[in-house]
């Protein structure tokens, strides 16, 4: 079966994969694999590339030794109720493509509960940063007669989730872990034909009221899903789920030939839970959101919208696009156009999408390379942020070439497939929803007027002080968590130190008595930001007992340039007081990706100081006195804690 | 196809699957002559010649799949029967 097929196919993927081998410098290879792994490919030329990537590079799959520069490390245990050891390369080639080291631990098969809840040496050992739960529904069937009334089903139900949920949490305070949760693909044949949802205890029956219970529970718990029985629903398997043959033969609930599709959706999801993820949709005009040339054919001559097929099909493309944008995904045009002529077939009544949905908007003549690179640097966002949609494969291809870090979908030849296709890539998987997401479009497209008002403004304290600005800072609490933790894990620029921290991490953390950790929103008079900036400060065993350390300071890069740092400093500051502490101590840990804050303590009146034991070699650390220095200047009025 | 050619095919799998262009197959080459021919690895030779052949192995057959002279009479007949 034909799988990956947003990826594009590679002229002899193997001839490729050959020529790598001879290359002898370990980390060459695993550059070259990880470049390959963006390729379309088979089970064995996955399987191929894993040996790859890891041959030559010692321990670094088994997270005994540093990963490999320019990629995340994850160390990740897969607990299953059926074998999962033929789809371990699949998912670390997937991990690789997403610039994800995966160190993968794999439990005895069927050994799932024993491992957490005996504490389990050699799990203890691995200590595991997310722990997937890989179960099936031919596992630990209820207990339960066919004729078992729906009272019967529900406790059954209830008490099965139950169980997993002691599990999960087993799995958060043993290793502060992320849990990723398999739900129950129905593999097994049907008793009953249409009648089966009608019969409380038919298994089919039983295995949606799990699924469903499954998942209301993990939505309570901060737990993540890899939603197989949805995949299932979907035919994204086609025969390769629960193929009675590889059960047989070796209790395979994933075909092998399937491995590489269920390492891009396993993959994905722990992409996510790092911050790895997509941002912004990037989108081509002709042919790709309406068809013809609008240059060519006018307002009046574009297919778009209700009357011929061909325009509906636009339409539900431009529509899949509006509504990824109302959950958070930044809209951006990148096209060969006229801008004037451009922007105005945005007055075309039939379309979905209007202009004022589009937070950068390229029109012109140039290159789209360089057009994409301004985009990112508009919207302040990286180039691995980026997924561009263009119906033309030469456009495709010339920026696969000139920025591989932008993601860029082959498409169907029918417009009609365009939404599928880009949904199946699963770019933008999230670990999160929150009232930000949804508003967060809206944001940028804001952040463009603003930055229109500051180049009116003559002067900045004059802009500065136009923009009225109000700072609430709130402890990080359970209505902050969620997204204090999602941006924690995926802010990369303005962050002090990288520190990637799952809801637990973050919880422990916050309810330390003696540490501060603040959640901090800026509203102006454009509208509210949402949560900017997240600020985490703890005693550290290495410091003296009245110094903080601040060990996480991130903010968001659409407000950079409006003094909310010396303004945030000052909420720190007055917390910091109340806990009791005298001194404050910051550190720079440098990232290929965080050099704009390299200065960000000495600017705020920190001086270096020496750094404390234990403390990473290239990290910098900086002393800020509570009672000796004075506050830094700047026009935000501060609301709370 | 003829029985040299399905062996020829038959090696290029095993070459991809294992990873090793120095494989060379005979009719009585078994597991424990090829390096990493385990029960696992024998799982994803049968579903990669299978996709290779556009055949598809019966569960009694998998059992009978023991040497490289097996694969080759079985995928011969099943290509014969089409």
């Amino acid at each position: 079966m034909e799988q990956l097929l947003w990826l594009p196919s590679h002229a002899d993927l193997g001839v490729a994969i050959g020529a790598a081998k001879q290359e002898t410098d370990p980390a060459r290879r695993l550059a070259l694999a990880a470049m390959l792994a963006g390729y379309r490919r088979d089970v064995t030329l996955t399987a191929r590339l894993d040996r790859l990537a890891t041959e030559g590079l010692g321990d670094w799959t088994t997270g005994e030794t540093l990963s490999p520069q320019g990629f995340t490390p994850l160390r990740v245990a897969l607990l299953s109720s059926h074998t999962v050891d033929h789809l371990v390369p699949a998912i670390r080639v997937a991990g690789l493509h997403r610039r994800l080291a995966l160190s993968v631990y794999v439990a005895p098969y069927g050994m799932y509960r024993q491992v957490l809840l005996i504490d389990d040496p050699q799990l203890a050992a691995f200590a595991p940063q997310v722990v997937v739960l890989a179960l099936d529904a031919r596992d630990a069937p209820l207990q339960l007669s066919l004729d078992a009334s729906a009272a019967e089903v529900a406790a059954a139900v209830e008490a099965k989730v139950e169980e997993l949920r002691l599990l999960w949490r087993r799995a958060r305070e043993r290793f502060a872990a992320q849990v990723v949760q398999q739900t129950l693909a129905p593999v097994d044949p049907p008793l009953f034909g249409s009648f089966e949802a009608l019969v409380p205890a038919a298994p089919y029956t039983v295995t949606e009221r799990l699924n469903s219970a499954i998942r209301a529970a993990a939505r309570e718990d901060g737990v993540l899903l890899m939603d197989l029985a949805w995949q299932a629903a979907q035919g994204s398997y086609g025969s390769g789920l629960g193929d009675p043959v590889r059960w047989h033969q070796g209790k395979q609930l994933v075909s092998p030939n399937l491995a590489p599709l269920y390492g891009d959706q396993l993959a994905r999801v722990l992409a996510a839970s790092v911050g790895l993820s997509r941002k912004c949709l990037v989108l081509d005009l002709d042919n790709t959101l309406w068809g013809g040339v609008i240059g060519d054919d006018g307002i009046d001559g574009i297919k778009l919208g209700q009357g011929s097929p061909t325009g509906e099909a636009f339409l539900a493309f431009q529509r899949y696009a509006a509504l990824l944008a109302q959950r958070g995904i930044i809209l951006a045009v990148c096209s060969k156009n006229d801008l004037a002529v451009a922007q105005a077939a945005f007055n075309h009544p039939e379309m979905a999408l209007k202009r004022s949905d589009i937070a950068a908007f390229e029109a012109n003549w140039e290159d789209k390379a360089g057009n994409l690179r301004r985009i990112a640097t508009t919207l302040d966002i990286g180039l691995d942020s980026l997924v561009f949609v263009d119906d033309n494969p030469a456009e495709r291809d010339i920026v696969r070439r000139e920025l591989p870090e932008v993601a860029v979908p082959e498409l169907p030849e029918d417009v009609a497939d365009y939404p599928a296709r880009v949904a199946a890539a699963g770019y933008f998987e999230t670990v999160s929803f929150t009232a930000d997401d949804a508003t967060r479009g809206r944001n940028y497209v804001l952040n463009a007027e603003r930055k229109a008002a500051q180049s009116q403004a003559t002067d900045m304290e004059g802009y500065l002080r136009g923009l009225a600005m109000i700072l609430s800072a709130t402890p990080v609490g359970p209505a902050e968590l969620p997204r204090a933790t999602q941006l924690i894990n995926k802010t990369n620029q303005f962050n002090l130190t990288t520190r990637r921290y799952s809801e637990a991490e973050v919880q422990r953390l916050a309810s330390d008595p003696r540490a501060v950790a603040l959640a901090l929103r800026l509203r102006d008079k454009f509208g509210d930001n949402g949560l900017i900036s997240v600020v985490l400060a703890r005693p550290d065993p290495n410091l003296a007992p009245d110094e903080l350390l601040i060990d996480t300071w991130l903010m968001s890069c659409r407000v950079l340039g409006r003094q909310v740092e010396e303004a945030v400093l000052g909420v720190l500051v007055t917390s910091a007081a109340e806990v009791g502490c005298r001194a404050l101590v910051g550190e720079y840990r440098p990232t290929p990706r965080n050099s704009m804050v390299a200065e960000h303590y000495p600017r705020l009146g920190f001086s270096h100081r020496q750094a404390p034991e234990g403390a990473e070699p290239d990290a910098s650390f900086w002393h800020y006195d509570l009672m000796s220095s004075n506050s830094a200047k700047h026009f935000i009025e501060v609301a709370g804690p | 196809m003829t029985e040299t050619e399905i062996l020829t095919a038959l090696t290029q799998v095993f070459r991809d699957v294992f990873d090793d262009d120095a494989i060379l197959l005979t009719e009585e080459t078994t597991a424990e002559d090829v390096d990493g021919w385990d029960s696992q690895a024998h799982i994803l030779l049968i579903v990669s010649v299978e996709e290779r052949f556009g055949i598809k192995f019966r569960t009694a057959e998998l059992e009978s799949l023991h040497n490289v002279g097996h694969f080759v009479q079985l995928i011969n007949a099943k290509l014969e029967r089409r």
